[in-house]
């Protein structure tokens, strides 16, 4: 039914947006990196992955999202497989055990993770009958996003596991989450808070009190986000220019070529780049967010609430990082931070965006 | 296909999520905003403080050159660690890093830098001023940890060995916080603390520079801007000759004392020693408190400046002046008023005795003055009386400081009953108008203002204003005192016979020269209590003095010696004389000669001290590897 794909359906405007901010990021991949040789020719690279994401996008919007749907029990088991799997024989790196090899390539499972609870959870709440979500469904949902999140981070990879949490609740709103649950969860959360502290590994207890508390000394652990912000702050309204960051330059932005890469962005091109940035961003939610509305059926929205909340997590979280309004972590900016498998990984979440906007004719 | 598009999700909930959207996205716009816009200049001012690094050029100071244009005084390279906080990471864990790194005390150096609390963090402090190789490696190795190490250009000041003209040149040290507001320097300025580099501090020092580079987040340089140049001091040229200073240094043989030499007719300080001295290459940028402890509390006293300074009896020197005024005064007749000494005299009803117990015989005012003879002297000052005595040391400058513009310069004591009566509420007494007139009592001067007093004298009533540095735009400062040429005549025929006549002062003699002098023994200890004590400590033995000028007429140096605890004047005599030799040798010869050993000396005995410490840490290095 689904074989002959509307490519005359393809979002021409979600493709020139992400292609948009892609750009912007790949430049300033090459300004971070310009004068690194260990560096040299990142941008390049960083080309070959979005075009490599591109394609990707293209091929995952040929495939029937009802196909994962209704496999999508296996893909949930599969994961929580995988995941075991680490436990059992992942490579352990910096203390975490989070990759898996196999076959000479390095896997980190967590990132499937996030793919099978997004159609774990579609597939679930799309299927709820009526208006609103009784206990029991909230109840399902917590057990079967609740299963990967711990385990993941047991890995410990609180980043990921973090992630999952969004994708969930998002799920549970559009599917019809009741005013007094909604109420009951947060009052819930927050009596959890005090715990989640105890858990914590000591690191991570760090990372927080770093960020409560940041005047740690010049070159402390609150030295990065400091530098960070003095990137951005010191960009001013139009920026320094392509290249001309002296915070970029002269290596004072951490990792700046990938997580830190909004500070370098904000330094160059000021105020302005970053109002030119986050309106495409807008752009792009509010695009998800139309396509979702006329999402074909419940399954096709919520896959797309899926990808929506990984982007907004990802974009509050990095953004937020940046400019010192949330904790360091290696959480990377969609469509602009350096790095491959973010790359692809974000062009397959635009993809299944793709698949279900060209699929919303039910009736043809 | 099946039925899930008969339910669908509420559009109001889309619209939460959207509303959700824009909201946060403008919300970081809104601290964009506050970071880009509102607190730009203040996060700019951050980067660039990142950006640039800002290192002093120090300027060297002005060298002191002798009258003859030779260096007594310069300075030589030396590379300085210093210590910018600005990059620093974290205090706790690199301070005592450093301090073993360098071979601080970790205790002094928490001290010293709680000194820099206050200051901006970007203000270099200076943690060793004369690195050594280990510590420039040491700072090598850890640029990329601990960037807030840097090495920098100094100079040094480097003072001649052993002290020499230690008193005179002073030394430099870091300004103290009323020095540096005074002057508005900025801290650990470098500046004069005592001598010639404190009284001409501002022409000496130079004005620092800056070299502004560009470093990356590893504190590597990466590019240079403009430098400020360092503006270097100006030189000074002293009066002083170095052959007659080295003559001085090397007939006193590190007695303690003084001498000064000058040139009556300008006011030229030719020689200018003042023994125990320090060396002040230990101060040349920083001391240490033990240093300063043993330097301050050592009872020889190294840190006084006898020359300027030191406020003692005349002794018989004083006799010059006693005799200077009786006759301005016509009391004696330089011929016909004699006196008989026995040994002793009697006055207000005590007994004074002559240095010579089994007396003079009789003596008129040359004898007396050849012989040094007391009793003579008792009854001049008995006719003078207290007033007048007061009034012609005042005269000829006593009493007050020369104003040879050096700093804390004593200027004596001319007693009188006015004084007395001021000081000590005390009527003064007729008998001590008998202990001044041969120059014990009360009466203090300084070894200057003697050279002063009797260079003046013998100049026919010329006082020429001592000085130091030679100022080819400034006259010498000249004043007219009436003196009878008759007086000076006598006075210094008299004198010359002290020398040349088998007087108290024949140590002096020179072959070909027409030395004149007076010796004196300034008493510490009553000559009574000597004779009943049989024989007195070192401590309490008699200051020796000796004036010699030369020619007689029309002279062209004075010069005071000191020896303190010297016994008697006639010991002191041979220094003058060597004083003297030497200025007529060089007269003779010419100026010119290339200066002594001195900086030669000076920069050997810093090798060696690298040499010193580059063995021991290489012995701390091997012990710690076994």
């Amino acid at each position: 039914m689904s074989g002959r794909a509307r490519y005359r359906e393809f979002d021409w405007f979600l493709f020139g947006l992400v292609l948009l901010i892609s750009i912007l990021g790949i430049l300033e991949i090459y300004s971070t990196t310009q004068n690194q040789p260990r560096f040299a020719g990142m941008y390049l690279r960083q080309l070959a992955w979005v075009g490599i994401g591109l394609v990707l996008m293209f091929l995952v919007s040929r495939i029937d999202y009802h196909t994962l749907l209704d496999n999508s029990l296996w893909i949930y088991i599969a994961t929580l497989a995988g995941l075991v799997a680490v436990f059992l024989f992942g490579t352990e790196i910096f203390g975490a055990r989070r990759w898996i090899v196999v076959g000479g390539l390095t896997f980190q499972v967590s990132e499937l993770a996030k793919w099978s609870i997004i159609i774990v959870l579609a597939k679930y709440v799309g299927d709820v009958r009526g208006e609103t979500l009784a206990l029991r469904h909230l109840a399902t949902v917590a057990i079967l996003a609740g299963v990967p999140v711990v385990m993941i981070a047991a890995q410990p990879d609180l980043g990921t596991a973090l992630t999952l949490v969004p994708v969930a609740a998002t799920g549970v709103f559009l599917g019809g989450l009741r005013w007094k649950h909604a109420l009951a969860l947060l009052i819930l959360g927050l009596l959890l808070l005090p715990a989640g502290w105890f858990a914590l590994r000591d690191y991570q207890r760090q990372r927080l009190v770093t960020f409560v508390n940041p005047e740690h000394g010049p070159r402390g652990p609150g030295y990065q986000t400091m530098q960070s912000k003095i990137a951005v702050g010191s960009g001013g309204f139009w920026g320094k220019g392509l290249g001309e960051g002296s915070q970029n330059q002269l290596g004072f932005i951490p990792v700046r070529h990938a997580e830190f890469i909004f500070a370098a962005y904000a330094e160059e091109h000021g105020f302005a780049g970053v109002l030119l940035a986050l309106s495409l961003y807008l752009m792009l939610l509010l695009r998800l967010l139309k396509v979702m509305e006329s999402a074909a059926d419940r399954a096709g929205a919520l896959l797309i609430g899926g990808v929506f909340s990984l982007l907004v997590f990802h974009l509050l979280v990095n953004v937020g990082m940046v400019i010192g309004y949330m904790p360091v972590t290696g959480i990377p900016l969609p469509l602009m931070s350096y790095g491959g498998s973010a790359t692809i990984s974000t062009f397959l979440m635009l993809g299944l965006v793709m698949t279900v906007r060209m699929r919303r004719f039910v009736n043809l | 296909m099946n039925l899930h598009n008969e339910s669908r999700i509420p559009a109001w909930r889309i619209t939460v999520l959207r509303s959700f959207s824009v909201v946060l996205l403008l919300l970081l716009l809104i601290a964009f905003w506050q970071l880009q816009v509102v607190k730009s200049d203040y996060y700019s001012n951050l980067a660039e403080r990142n950006r640039i690094r800002t290192l002093p050029l120090m300027a060297p100071r002005g060298l002191i050159l002798d009258r003859d244009g030779r260096p007594l005084v310069d300075h030589y390279p030396s590379t300085s660690v210093i210590l910018v906080r600005e990059h620093m990471k974290d205090i706790e864990d690199s301070l005592p890093v450093i301090a073993r790194g360098l071979e601080l005390d970790p205790a002094w150096l928490a001290e010293y830098l709680e000194k820099y609390r206050d200051a901006p963090p970007y203000q270099p402090i200076v943690l060793e001023d004369e690195a050594t190789i280990a510590d420039i490696a040491f700072v090598e190795a850890h640029r990329t940890d601990m960037p807030e190490l840097e090495l920098i250009q100094m100079y040094r000041r480097r003072y001649p060995p052993d002290g020499l003209g230690a008193h005179l040149f002073g030394y430099v040290g870091e300004a103290t916080k009323t020095e540096i507001e005074a002057a508005n320097l900025p801290l650990g300025a470098i500046v004069g603390k005592l001598g010639l580099e404190r009284s001409y501090d501002a022409v000496l020092r130079g004005e620092d520079g800056e070299r502004r580079v560009i470093v990356d987040s590893r504190g590597k340089e990466v590019a240079k801007l403009d430098d400020k140049r360092p503006t270097a001091g100006h030189k000074i040229r002293l009066t002083l000759d170095s052959d007659v200073q080295f003559a001085a240094e090397q007939a006193m043989q590190g007695r303690q004392g003084a001498v000064v030499a000058l040139d009556p007719r300008t006011g030229d300080i030719l020689a200018f020693l003042s023994r125990p001295a320090y060396d002040p290459n230990v101060f040349a940028i920083r001391v240490r408190p033990d240093q300063w402890r043993a330097l301050t509390q050592d009872p020889a006293k190294p840190l006084l400046n006898r020359v300027t300074q030191a406020q003692l009896a005349p002794g018989s020197v004083f006799k010059i002046i006693m005799a200077a005024a009786a006759l301005e005064e016509n009391l004696i007749d330089p011929n016909t008023f004699t006196v008989f000494c026995p040994g002793y005299a009697n006055h207000y009803g005590r007994t004074f005795r002559c240095w010579q117990p089994q007396g003079h015989g009789t003596v008129n005012l040359h004898s007396a003055l050849v012989h040094s003879c007391d009793v003579f002297f008792y009854q001049v000052g008995r006719r003078l009386g207290i007033e007048r005595i007061a009034r012609y040391s005042k005269q000829y400058g006593l009493g007050s400081p020369t104003g040879i513009g050096f700093p804390d310069e004593k200027g004596g004591l001319v007693p009188s009953p006015e004084w007395k009566q001021r000081t000590q509420k005390q009527p003064w007494y007729d008998g001590e108008t008998i202990s001044v007139a041969v120059g014990q009592g009360p009466v203090l001067v300084t070894p200057l203002q003697l050279a002063y007093a009797v260079g003046g004298i013998a100049s026919g009533g010329n006082f020429a204003r001592p000085r130091l540095v030679l100022d080819p735009q400034e006259p010498a400062i000249l004043k007219q005192v009436p003196l009878r040429p008759e007086t000076v005549a006598l006075v210094t025929d008299a004198l010359w016979g002290v020398v040349n006549e088998g007087g108290t002062g024949a140590a002096a003699q020179i072959e070909g020269v027409d030395v004149a002098g007076k010796t004196g023994t300034a008493q510490l200890v009553g000559y009574d209590t000597v004779r009943r004590v049989g024989r007195v400590g070192r401590h309490l033995t008699d200051n020796a003095w000796f004036v010699g000028f030369a020619p007689r007429r029309n002279p062209e140096i004075v010069v005071a010696v000191l020896l303190e605890h010297g016994e008697h004047g006639a010991l002191a005599a041979p220094v003058a004389r060597e004083v003297i030799r030497a200025y007529f040798e060089k007269k003779q010869r010419g100026p010119g000669a290339p200066l002594s050993e001195a900086a030669r000396l000076s920069k050997a005995s810093m090798d060696a001290k690298e040499a010193q410490a580059s063995e021991r840490r290489a012995n701390a290095a091997a012990e710690e590897q076994r």
